[in-house]
Formats: C-alpha cells, sequence, structure tokens
C-alpha cells in the first residue's frame, strides 16, 4: 500500500515540478545548467512546452541540427517542420549557417557575424536577428501568445571566441528587448564544467545565474552513474517580484529519462529502489 | 536570552544595523552571491535613505525600472530618480535614447552635481560597472563620488552592489578597501545572514553578524538566528550508574600488593647480584655445552677474515 502510494505521489511530483517550472509568467530568464551530465531533455522540453502553448519561439540553435531538434520534438509531441511553416518557429540553425557565412559577400550582415572577425567586440548582429525575429507583426499579433528566445547552447559561444562579457550583453539585449519591452520569456542553457581553471565560464555561469529568474541545475549523482535515476535537478527561484523567505526558495528532485518523457521524484524515492 | 529579550535588543539593532550602516557615510559595499541576492537589502537601504527625506539616485544598470520602483510606496519612488542603463546601455539601437556617454559619464554626471542637499546614490551593480569599465577608472570615479565634502550639505552617500562570484580577488578587495562599510550576505538553513564589516576613521575595524529577512515592504526584521534543533536533556529520573561497578580488574592496590610490587626485581635491570649470579655458576645451576660436529665442507680457518681489511 505505501508503495503504491509512493508511486502516484511521485508522478503527481513530476508533473507538477514540470508546471511550475515551465510557468508561463511573463519576463522571465530561465537558465538552465548542467554539471557532469547532459541537459538538453531541458532544452527540448521548453521548445515542445512553448511550441504547444502556442508562442511564438525563436530557437539559436548552435549545437545540433534541424533534423536532430524535430525528431526529439515528434517524440514530445511537436513537428517543428509545420511549426516553421506556419511562422511561429524562427530557427537559427548554427551549424548550417556557420558554413554559409564564408560563401556569402562580407557587406551583408550575418547573426553569426563574428565567426568571420578576428577581434569579435560583441554579439549585436545576432541581437538583432532576434529582435528581428520577434518583432510584432499586425497579422500575427492575434495569433500567438508571447515571444519565446531559446538559446542552446551560450557556452559553445565561448569556445568560438567570444569572450563572456559579450555574451553576457548579448543575453543583457535579450532580455531588455523579448523580456521587459515584449513580455517574453528566455530559456537559456550552460554548461557547467566545474573545472577550477575555466574563469570565462565561470563568469559566464555565474552572472547568468544573477540576471535568472529561475534556473534549473542537473546534476549526476554524486555517486556515479546509475541505470534508474539518471541525475538530479536543482530547481532555484530567485528576484521574486516580493522578496520571500529564502526556504521556499528551492527544491531538488532526481529524475530518470524515458523514451517520451522524463519523470521527476523526490531523493532516494525511485520506483527502483522502493 | 529569553524570547522577549531577544525581541527587545532585535528592535534596538534593526535601528542600529540599516542607521550605522548609513550614518558612515561614503561607501557601503553590498557583496552577494547567487544563493544569497543583495538586492532586496540593497532596497531596503534606499528605504531608509528616502525616508530620511534624502534623494536617491539609482544608477540601474541590471534591472528594469519597474522592476526596481516595484515594492515602494510613491512616497519612496517620487525621492528616487532612477538612470536607465538597462535598457540599451551600450547604444546599440543608435535611437539616442540611452544616456549619452554611457555608464562612464552617468557616474561622473553624478559626482559634478550642483543640486544642493544630501544624496544617496546606489549603485546597481557594481558588478556590471566592472566588466564593463577598467577598474582603476571605476575606483577613481567611486573615489571622486564618495569622498567626504566638509559641507555637510552636500554629502554623498554610496551604495554599492557588487556580484561577488564574477570578479577576482584583486578589484573585490580594492573596491572593498573604498568602502567605509562592507556586508557580505550569506545564510545558513534558509536564513540570510548579513557579516558587516565597520570602518569607522581613527578606529579599528569592527565586525557584527545579523540574521535578518526582508518583508515585502523592504523593511528589515531581524532574527536570533537559524533554528537549531532542540538539546535533549538527559531524564532526571534514571539514577546515574557507577561506572565502576563490576569490573574485571582492580583499580586500587591494597597495601600488601603494592609493597609486593615495589619489591619486585624487574627481569632486565642488571645488579651487582645478577652479575655475580651469572659470573659464577652456582652448584645448583647446570652449566651448558655447546656440541659442533663440523661438516666436510666447513672451513674451519682460525683466522679472522675482516683482518686483511686494513680498516
Amino acid at each position: 500500500m505505501s508503495r503504491l502510494l509512493a508511486r502516484k505521489r511521485s508522478a503527481g511530483r513530476s508533473e507538477r515540478c514540470c508546471s511550475s517550472s515551465s510557468s508561463l509568467s511573463p519576463g522571465k530568464l530561465t537558465l538552465l545548467c548542467d554539471a557532469k551530465t547532459d541537459g538538453s531533455f531541458l532544452m527540448h522540453h521548453f521548445l515542445s512546452f512553448y511550441l504547444k502553448a502556442n508562442c511564438k519561439v525563436c530557437f539559436v540553435a548552435l549545437i545540433q541540427s534541424f533534423s536532430h531538434y524535430n525528431i526529439v520534438g515528434q517524440k514530445l509531441g511537436v513537428s517543428l517542420t509545420a511549426a516553421r511553416e506556419r511562422r511561429q518557429l524562427v530557427f537559427l540553425e548554427g551549424l548550417k549557417s556557420a558554413v554559409d557565412i564564408f560563401f556569402r559577400p562580407q557587406e551583408e550582415p550575418h547573426p553569426l557575424q563574428f565567426l568571420r572577425e578576428a577581434n569579435t567586440r560583441n554579439l549585436q548582429p545576432l541581437y538583432e536577428f532576434v529582435r528581428e525575429a520577434l518583432k510584432p507583426t499586425d497579422e500575427e499579433e492575434a495569433a500567438w501568445r508571447c515571444p519565446v528566445l531559446l538559446v542552446d547552447d551560450l557556452s559553445v559561444l565561448l569556445s568560438l571566441g567570444v569572450g563572456a562579457v559579450a555574451v553576457l550583453d548579448f543575453i543583457h539585449y535579450c532580455r531588455a528587448t523579448v523580456c521587459w519591452e515584449r513580455k517574453g520569456n528566455i530559456v537559456a542553457l550552460v554548461h557547467d564544467s566545474g573545472d577550477a581553471e575555466d574563469e570565462e565560464n565561470d563568469i559566464l555561469l555565474n552572472g547568468l545565474s544573477h540576471q535568472s529568474h529561475l534556473i534549473l541545475r542537473a546534476e549526476g549523482l554524486a555517486t556515479g552513474f546509475c541505470k534508474d535515476v539518471h541525475g538530479q535537478l536543482k530547481i532555484l527561484w530567485r528576484r521574486p517580484s516580493q522578496p520571500t523567505a529564502p526556504r521556499d526558495r528551492s527544491l531538488t528532485y532526481q529524475y530518470k529519462i524515458q523514451d517520451k518523457s522524463v519523470s521527476f521524484f523526490a531523493k532516494g524515492m525511485s520506483p527502483a529502489v522502493l | 536570552m529569553t524570547p522577549s529579550e531577544g525581541v527587545g535588543r532585535g528592535v534596538e539593532s534593526v535601528l542600529e544595523m540599516l542607521e550605522s550602516l548609513l550614518a558612515l557615510g561614503g561607501m557601503v559595499l553590498l557583496r552577494d552571491s547567487v544563493e544569497w541576492e543583495g538586492r532586496s537589502l540593497l532596497k531596503a537601504l534606499i528605504k531608509k535613505s528616502a525616508l530620511y527625506g534624502e534623494q536617491v539616485h539609482v544608477l540601474g544598470c541590471e534591472v528594469s525600472e519597474e522592476e526596481f520602483r516595484e515594492g515602494f510606496d510613491s512616497s519612496i519612488n517620487s525621492r528616487l530618480v532612477y538612470h536607465d542603463l538597462f535598457r540599451d546601455p551600450l547604444n546599440w539601437s543608435k535611437t539616442g535614447e540611452a544616456l549619452p556617454g554611457g555608464p562612464l559619464e552617468a557616474l561622473r554626471a553624478l559626482c559634478g552635481r550642483t543640486d544642493p542637499g544630501p544624496i544617496t546614490v546606489a549603485l546597481d551593480s557594481l558588478s556590471w560597472l566592472l566588466l564593463h569599465l577598467p577598474c582603476t577608472t571605476l575606483c577613481q570615479a567611486l573615489h571622486a563620488l564618495s569622498r567626504q565634502d566638509p559641507c555637510p550639505g552636500k554629502q554623498v552617500r554610496v551604495l554599492g552592489l557588487l556580484h561577488e562570484e564574477l570578479h577576482g580577488p584583486g578589484p573585490v578587495r580594492t573596491l572593498s578597501s573604498l568602502a567605509q562599510a562592507e556586508v557580505t550576505l550569506s545564510g545558513a538553513m534558509g536564513q540570510a545572514s548579513a557579516h558587516i564589516l565597520y570602518r569607522r576613521p581613527r578606529q579599528h575595524p569592527t565586525h557584527q553578524t545579523q540574521w535578518f529577512s526582508i518583508l515585502p515592504d523592504f523593511s528589515l526584521d531581524l532574527q536570533g538566528g537559524p533554528l537549531l534543533e532542540p538539546q535533549p536533556q538527559p531524564d532526571p529520573h534514571t539514577p546515574p550508574v557507577d561506572p565502576t561497578n563490576h569490573l574485571t580488574f582492580n583499580l586500587r592496590l591494597s597495601k600488601k600488593e603494592r609493597e609486593a610490587k615495589d619489591s619486585l626485581a624487574l627481569p632486565f635491570q642488571f645488579s651487582s647480584e645478577k652479575q655475580q649470579a651469572l659470573l659464577r655458576p652456582g652448584p645448583g645451576q647446570a652449566t651448558s655445552h655447546i656440541f659442533y660436529e663440523p661438516d666436510t665442507y666447513d672451513d674451519l680457518d682460525q683466522e679472522d677474515p675482516d683482518d686483511d681489511l686494513d680498516v
């Protein structure tokens, strides 16, 4: 009996976990962070969540190809191809665009302009691309709910030679336009290498953490790899409009990634070990 | 301390903490972290300054004006002047809406103001300024801003919010040396605490740790500390157990046992009697003999092989 109750509780908790952290309160920056594990399942979740919620989505995808996200999206119940065709989704495929940029005349502005420049000063072209993509047009005004920017991921920009401050400025401007001006949301993924010597990544991660309203941190288990528990998710709410008690601000769950969903449960309450 | 005594002292401490931070003048540095954010305390200090009747200039780099003003009532908001460096700090939009000259000019403009009366300048945040301006330039501007003007009507109090994890120890210590009071925010068990370092002129630096929480209207509520588990009291009805009962060894010696112990000759102590006894085997003692039968290949050379070593 107690096992059944525990399973019911944990199932309910997984829905609540997803819904509370994915709430559509406007003007929020959600930071996804992963350490010693792959947090991309969170990005796939938010992409399908916001598309299903009828939001206008601009996805800056620097890590995987369009077809990869499409295949995973179909498992989660959304078709990126259809969303792109009906102009709900603006998709910047970084892997393809990065090659295109070298075969275009230099005068034409390109969102990934920084790849061509020896001395990358800022990500203003990328910001202009996002602003154009989420600019409200008359016929779309009624069609979609709030605009959403998804970035997968920001750490790769550091590897491509952009400074941490430039990436922070890019997100700052996106926040000013998408979150404040258009009352939309931003979801960005950053990797936490855990490497004490990677100062640029630390500045990026901490700087973004201070700007965020919600931090979802996926970590591998401290004890190592496990078949039934893939990792731990720490949820931290920051910057509430009213000061709240710090003890209400964080939660930790463990999770298991399945084919078409992710199940969450309290620490130590995995159905496999109960 | 009983709870009522704690509350009494708490009320005094509330006034002391915010007032003493503001009374020093000069710069107050608030050091926060991702887990323990400092903007609420900054807003509590701003509210206190505004209640004194001072004008508060906020250099807002990280949040929008609406978000910053949220939670303040109209009397405080009327005293708040928000210099917006959030919307377009780097002049990317080129619409002319950005503050001319960027953040540095905005900071210097505050130094050169001519309107009378003491003011408070809140920098939200110093981290943003430190990431976009050279450290030396920023420190010079801060020094010029918070320098104590002998004319009491023109005093400037500076409140700076610094996100500790974003900077190396050098810039943090440099900014800390400019501050008359430094508040480091941390906490434990869901309760926030402020570790305050006061640098009063001509006095030793003093430390104070204060547990607090901030109410929705940005007033401060002091706490005694994180709730600790109550210590379990021993049951007064159980008699104490004597541990010396039922031992398997002696704790004390009787007089006869002590004499016998003292007179015992230890086996390896060499006295003259023992020496004589060994040298002269007594009649009852059996002497030992060694019987040696050499093997065929034994070398029975009596010479000492080490003789020719010449050592």
